[in-house]
């Protein structure tokens, strides 16, 4: 009976998809910016649009499966621009993936206030998924500065309540 | 079995994809443990498609920046420009006045140069680079340039700005290459602290600092502000290029016998826009065996010691003076040495007009004194007693003279009525290194074994024990 009443929940939300275009040229543009525009503005390096880009897609979605491949593949991509070891963003992003297109089949992360929300949460998840898979796969330690992650936290939130409504122009409704 | 694979076909595809990332992340990690094999197959791979990819666009877009800017800093925004052209006129002439005063000044600093640096290295080749990118994320510390392998890059190149060293070519592709730059935490230099000549080895931190950690023992003495340059010790960075200058000295949190010596670094690593490329570095080696380094720097110093007398005076007369270097061993001349002029050559070297005046200023002093011209000219004590008055004397006068006084002589030796250069003199502080490299004379230059009294390895003066590097510490 239940599984009935969650079908029929999922049926209600709304799944979106995008075109090929928008769906390499927005990541790659994330990308780019990232380790194009960083040189220029250094504080910009707060900010993971790869994350948010991450984010977004999977959320608008709303399936588990091309949520977790996008997330891995922005990392992948991220790792070897980075010169860091391939798969520390790569599998972050992944569980990113997963359960922000888990998170949105369950919830209305359409509201500015449920996005800032979710993008502090999963940024802090993916820093302290980084931070395990490094200091336990690549055996490395990184001074843990809440801090600085906190506000980095802070930071990506709201720039997703801003960046996400920029991006819900090239959503396509199924 | 097959609704078990549909109910969990979500999860299933999670672990399935963090388990492939999971192995080729522990493969990297494997590989890093073997440099030679770090960065090759799958991963590299990867890296080399994906810069490949977004290079283009990187400098297509950097080209379109410039191009931009120049266009509206030199077709534009042009007004104050006659000022400042009226104002530049100026100080050209203003500067040439000064150049005709440093030029001389050049030549002095040259030939000083020429003395210290027996073994540094030169900086061959460099190509400049434009750079185009960074790594995006605080984790790692890389910058990437506008010149691969088609430009002749290769991995583990130095890459430098004229302020100091950025760091060395970690990967290369065709057009472009990453840098990794030399506050990483992977990142590692051979440096050397300039004034108190204390080696150690650069490192980064995570947070992108520079620290000379574990080298620097706690009883020694670092000054906040002493320059540190590369010591050239890591066959990667040349000798001699600027690094940075100590920012602070702390005792070592791990272990107290050191010194956490924090790094400012000379180059701004955070606004790069160009940097070189060190693509070819040359060893200026002598061009002679070493044994004929102290006649080097006898040639050298006899060339500045106002109380050595002119080649043309002692031919045919070996060694009648404590600094001739006219031994048969002297006649090689290194190559680098070539531009210094030499006291064989006949020619009287040029002179600067502070040494010349120091020259004029000694040799009135050396007749107002005779007994001190005698004391220079004398014959070598060791001669007197072996009765053997042609033999030849020590190489060099102030070095070598200081060195000898540690072995033990019947007689107190003269002392050369000459002006010891500060170079020469800071040589005989053990730090300096540079007595190590003025030899004593082969033996069969010196007098009869009978004259010498035989020295233990521990008597032995410094001039005879190993040479070390010039520059270096001895090690501990």
């Amino acid at each position: 009976m239940n599984a009935v009443v969650s079908l029929t929940s999922r049926e209600e939300v709304d799944v979106h998809h995008f075109s090929w275009p928008v769906s390499l040229g927005i990541p790659a543009l994330a990308i780019f910016i990232q380790v194009y525009v960083t040189r220029q503005i250094r504080f910009i390096q707060i900010f993971d649009l790869p994350l948010l880009v991450t984010i977004f897609f999977a959320v608008a979605r709303r399936r588990p499966i091309p949520g977790m491949i996008t997330g891995s593949l922005i990392g992948t991509v991220q790792d070897a621009m980075a010169g860091i070891p391939i798969g520390l963003n790569g599998i972050a992003k992944t569980i990113i993936g997963y359960l922000a297109s888990s998170l949105g089949v369950k919830l209305d992360v359409d509201n500015p206030g449920s996005r800032f929300l979710m993008t502090f949460g999963f940024f802090l998840v993916h820093h302290l998924a980084f931070m395990v898979i490094d200091l336990g796969l690549v055996g490395t330690s990184r001074p843990w500065e809440w801090g600085h992650t906190l506000v980095a936290a802070l930071a990506n939130g709201f720039l997703s309540v801003v960046l996400f409504a920029g991006l819900d122009k090239f959503k396509q409704r199924m | 079995m097959e609704n078990f694979f549909s109910r969990y076909k979500n999860p299933l595809v999670l672990m399935a994809v963090l388990v492939i990332q999971v192995i080729a992340l522990a493969t990297q990690v494997k590989r890093a443990e073997n440099p030679n094999a770090a960065n090759s197959g799958g991963t590299r791979l990867i890296r080399v498609w994906t810069v490949t990819a977004v290079a283009p666009f990187e400098r297509a877009l950097v080209s379109t920046g410039h191009f931009f800017r120049d266009t509206w800093h030199n077709y534009v925004d042009l007004h104050k420009v006659r000022k400042q052209n009226l104002e530049l006129q100026e100080e050209v002439a203003r500067l040439k006045m000064e150049q005709v005063r440093l030029r001389e000044d050049a030549h002095q600093a040259q030939r000083l140069q020429a003395l210290l640096d027996f073994k540094e290295r030169y900086i061959g080749q460099v190509v400049p680079a434009q750079v185009i990118g960074t790594s995006g994320t605080e984790q790692s510390r890389v910058i990437y340039i506008d010149r691969g392998s088609h430009d002749g890059i290769r991995q583990d190149m130095p890459v430098i700005t004229p302020d100091g060293i950025v760091g060395k070519v970690k990967d290369v592709f065709p057009l472009s290459s990453q840098v990794l730059m030399i506050n990483d935490r992977e990142s590692g230099a051979g440096v050397i602290l300039q004034n108190s000549r204390l080696q150690g080895i650069l490192r980064g931190t995570a947070t992108g600092e520079l620290n000379v950690p574990d080298t620097i023992m706690s009883d020694e003495k670092v000054e906040v502000g002493e320059p540190v340059v590369t010591s050239g010790g890591d066959r990667i960075y040349p000798r001699g290029v600027p690094v940075g200058t100590v920012a602070s000295v702390t005792p070592d949190r791990e272990n107290d016998s050191f010194l956490a010596v924090k790094i400012k670094p000379a180059a701004d690593l955070n606004r790069l826009e160009e940097v070189l490329v060190v693509t070819k570095v040359t060893e200026q080696a002598p061009a002679v065996a070493s044994s004929s380094a102290p006649q080097r720097a006898a040639d050298i110093l006899a060339e500045r010691l106002p109380s050595v007398s002119k080649p043309d005076a002692n031919a045919g007369k070996p060694a009648t003076g404590p600094a001739s270097g006219t031994g048969p061993a002297n006649t090689a001349v290194p190559a680098h040495s070539q531009n210094v002029p030499q006291s064989g050559t006949g020619k009287k070297p040029e002179t600067p007009l502070v040494l010349q005046k120091a020259v004029q200023k000694t040799e009135q002093k050396k007749e107002a004194k005779p007994g001190a011209e005698q004391k220079t000219a004398g014959p070598n004590p060791a001669t007197t007693t072996t009765g053997q008055s042609k033999a030849p004397a020590p190489a060099i006068a102030g070095p070598v003279a200081g060195a000898n006084a540690a072995a033990p002589k019947p007689k107190p030796k003269p002392t050369p009525v000459v002006t010891t250069p500060p170079a020469a003199a800071g040589a005989s502080q053990p730090k300096s290194g540079f007595a190590a490299q003025v030899k004593k004379p082969k033996p069969q230059a010196s007098p009869s074994p009978a004259a010498v009294p035989p020295q233990s390895e521990a008597t032995k003066p410094e001039s005879e024990r190993p040479p070390a590097p010039v520059g270096e510490r001895p090690p501990r």
